[in-house]
């Protein structure tokens, strides 16, 4: 066992190492058991779920783009009852903690989604999608505008007692300003970036490639954005924030930790290789050990805190 | 499970067609026809994704599986330049495969262009059940037709169609196959190709009153089941994953838009 403190907080959930999944790229860690030892992953953030079940959007709905994927899934899901009833007790099974990735299309039901996960101890923390690129109405279009995020955070909290995390879209001018709305709402945690809205066209059909038209760009791809939003956020507000876009490794992984993520999360990285949450979890502890640190919190922010900042402690997990 | 396959023969073929050997004892040992492999193509990020590719040879007792592919773009470019020698990282087997249970003894296997590469596994297990086999292969033109020994040496009959009528008959699969159904006895048929020739024989498959398989494409991103990308739409209205609970489907399972 390493001597090195990998634990962190996002309101009042603890998680043993910093690193988890990206909604959507992971179903709900059931159908991964075959590459992941899922006990060992700081916790599994499952596929969004909504009120009702949704089919998703017309097909193609995946297509590659230099180093990254762009998709236009469409929030498929069998709706949160279905959740509930059939997938959430066999992932509690394995004792990590879940967070549930909750999405609504109208303001109201993200209101409804806490008060029904609520009552499901098997549930960790909530994880508002205001951001998802791939569907008409709510999605990215009240993740763009700071009076919603804060309405749609504060719904949320009223109707919960577990940690209220606000997944962020990077389809926005000014990331802070919609950070700080979150925060203000009573957020305990953000979640940045979700995938950014592109396009590509197939040439020999001369026509957009995916069904939905547009989708949201993921991986490698976006990586830079993705960091640079987290080192700006990460020194406007005082809440932890998940880091994630284009993670396929655990080099990428500490990048994010020192731009100032207390967490990460794995999405496209999945894909390529099933095991890449678990060679993150390793590589970033020893990375820790190789470089002389005690706890994870002497690097998270350090790349703008400077070398030193780190030993007094974490101004955001107050440890 | 994540193997590391070692390129034993990486040969051209046919028109932008390779047939690629490879060493991986634990695919090999698990898969079955109509099964498939998720390729990935280079330890960087472009190409990024896997690339879903169907088992065309299964030896268990050699270790040894092989791909038939169609050069199309940036991946199976790269999968065309490598050599001998060279590993290849392999995940599967994926997806759930074709059945062999069928009531009779006549199966029908059609295939268009390189649809026609997982139905050669098949042949070999429906052979190995004392099946008779007919292949209808289409394809463009005599030089995208490939592996046609494989079907002899087992004694499978073989009908084979082409567009511009320089091998076989002149035109689609769907004739010879229409034929068939209307003279002769057929118990089950199976089909791989592209989506108008699956809809086509599936169509007249099911006029006939025989059941059958078809082996369908998506665009992937995971090939796990965790993605959503391959969901297809069911004509019972829910969605099935492709790659996960196809890429075999029955006849009829399936909704066309
Ligand atoms: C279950 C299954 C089995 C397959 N078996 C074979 C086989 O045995 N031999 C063979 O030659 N081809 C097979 N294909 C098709 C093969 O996966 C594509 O031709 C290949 O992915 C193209 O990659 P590329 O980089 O060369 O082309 P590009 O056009 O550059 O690929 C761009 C993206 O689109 C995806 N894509 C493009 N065409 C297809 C397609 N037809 N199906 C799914 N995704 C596609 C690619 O995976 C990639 O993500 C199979 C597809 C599926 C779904
Ligand atoms: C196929 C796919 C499905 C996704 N589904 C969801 C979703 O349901 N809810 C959500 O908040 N984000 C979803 N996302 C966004 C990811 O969780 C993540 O924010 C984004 O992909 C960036 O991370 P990455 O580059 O590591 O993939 C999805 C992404 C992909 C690629
Ligand atoms: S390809 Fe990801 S679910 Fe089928």
């Amino acid at each position: 066992m390493s001597k090195v403190k990998t634990a962190v907080k996002i309101g009042t959930l603890t998680v043993k190492n910093p690193v988890t999944t990206a909604s959507g790229t992971f179903g709900s860690g059931l159908e991964m058991r075959e590459y992941v030892d899922l006990r060992k992953l700081g916790a599994i953030t499952v596929k969004g779920t909504t009120l009702k079940s949704r089919a998703g959007n017309p097909l193609p709905r995946c297509t590659e783009t230099p180093s990254g994927t762009l998709n236009s899934i469409g929030l498929e899901n069998p709706g949160v009852d279905v959740f509930v009833a059939d997938i959430l007790p066999q992932v509690a099974a394995y004792e990590t903690p879940i967070i549930v990735n909750i999405a609504g299309s109208e303001i109201p039901e993200y209101g409804r989604l806490a008060e029904i996960l609520e009552n499901e101890d098997a549930v960790s923390a909530l994880e508002a999608n205001v951001s998802c690129p791939n569907v008409k109405s709510g999605g990215m279009a009240l993740g763009t505008d700071p009076d919603l995020v804060y309405q749609v955070t504060k719904l949320v909290k009223e109707n919960t007692s577990k940690p209220v995390i606000v997944k962020l879209s990077p389809n926005v001018t000014d990331i802070v300003s919609i950070a700080k709305a979150a925060e203000e709402g009573g957020a305990d945690g953000l979640n940045l970036i979700n995938s950014v809205l592109g396009l590509a066209i197939d040439i020999e059909h001369k026509r957009p490639a995916l069904g939905n038209i547009v989708g949201g760009l993921s991986g490698p791809a976006i990586k830079p954005i993705a960091l640079r939003m987290v080192y700006q956020t990460a020194q406007a507000v005082t809440i932890p924030i998940i880091g994630l876009g284009g993670i396929v490794s655990w080099q990428d992984a500490i990048e994010f930790l020192m731009a100032g993520a207390t967490a990460v999360g794995i999405g496209t990285g999945n894909f390529l290789d099933p095991a890449t949450t678990m060679k993150v979890v390793d590589g970033i502890e020893k990375y820790l050990e190789d470089h002389g640190f005690s706890d994870i919190h002497e690097i998270i922010g350090i790349a703008w805190k400077g070398q030193n900042a780190g030993k007094e402690g974490c101004h955001v997990c107050s440890e | 499970m994540v193997e590391q396959g070692k390129i034993l023969i990486n040969e051209h073929v046919g028109k932008d067609i390779w047939r690629m050997e490879l060493k991986a004892p634990w695919i090999a040992q698990k898969a079955r026809p109509g099964q498939f492999v998720n390729v990935r193509l280079t330890e960087h990020t472009d190409p990024l994704l896997r690339r879903p590719i169907s088992l065309h040879g299964i030896d268990a007792d050699n270790g040894i599986i092989c791909f038939l592919y169609l050069v199309v773009g940036k991946g199976t470019k790269i999968m065309s330049e490598l050599e001998n020698g060279d590993s290849l990282d392999l995940l599967g087997p994926l997806g759930n495969g074709f059945s062999t249970a069928f009531q009779g003894k006549r199966a029908v296997l059609i295939g268009g262009g390189i649809g026609s590469a997982p139905l050669y596994p098949l042949m070999e297990m429906l052979k190995a059940q004392k099946k008779s086999v007919t292949l209808i292969y289409g394809a463009k033109d005599q030089d995208s037709i490939v592996c046609l020994d494989l079907y002899k040496e087992n004694q499978a009959e073989v009908i084979i169609t082409t567009e511009d009528g320089s091998a076989g008959e002149k035109g689609f699969v769907t004739a010879p196959f229409e034929a068939l159904l209307r003279n002769e006895s057929v118990n089950y048929v199976y089909a791989c190709g592209p989506s108008a020739m699956l809809r086509a024989v599936e169509e007249l498959t099911l006029k006939y009153g025989v059941d059958g398989e078809i082996s369908t494409e998506a665009n992937m991103g995971c090939g796990l089941g965790v993605c959503l990308s391959c969901s297809t739409p069911g004509r019972d209205g829910k969605n099935r994953k492709v790659c996960t609970d196809g890429p075999v489907f029955k006849m009829g399972e399936l909704a066309y838009e």
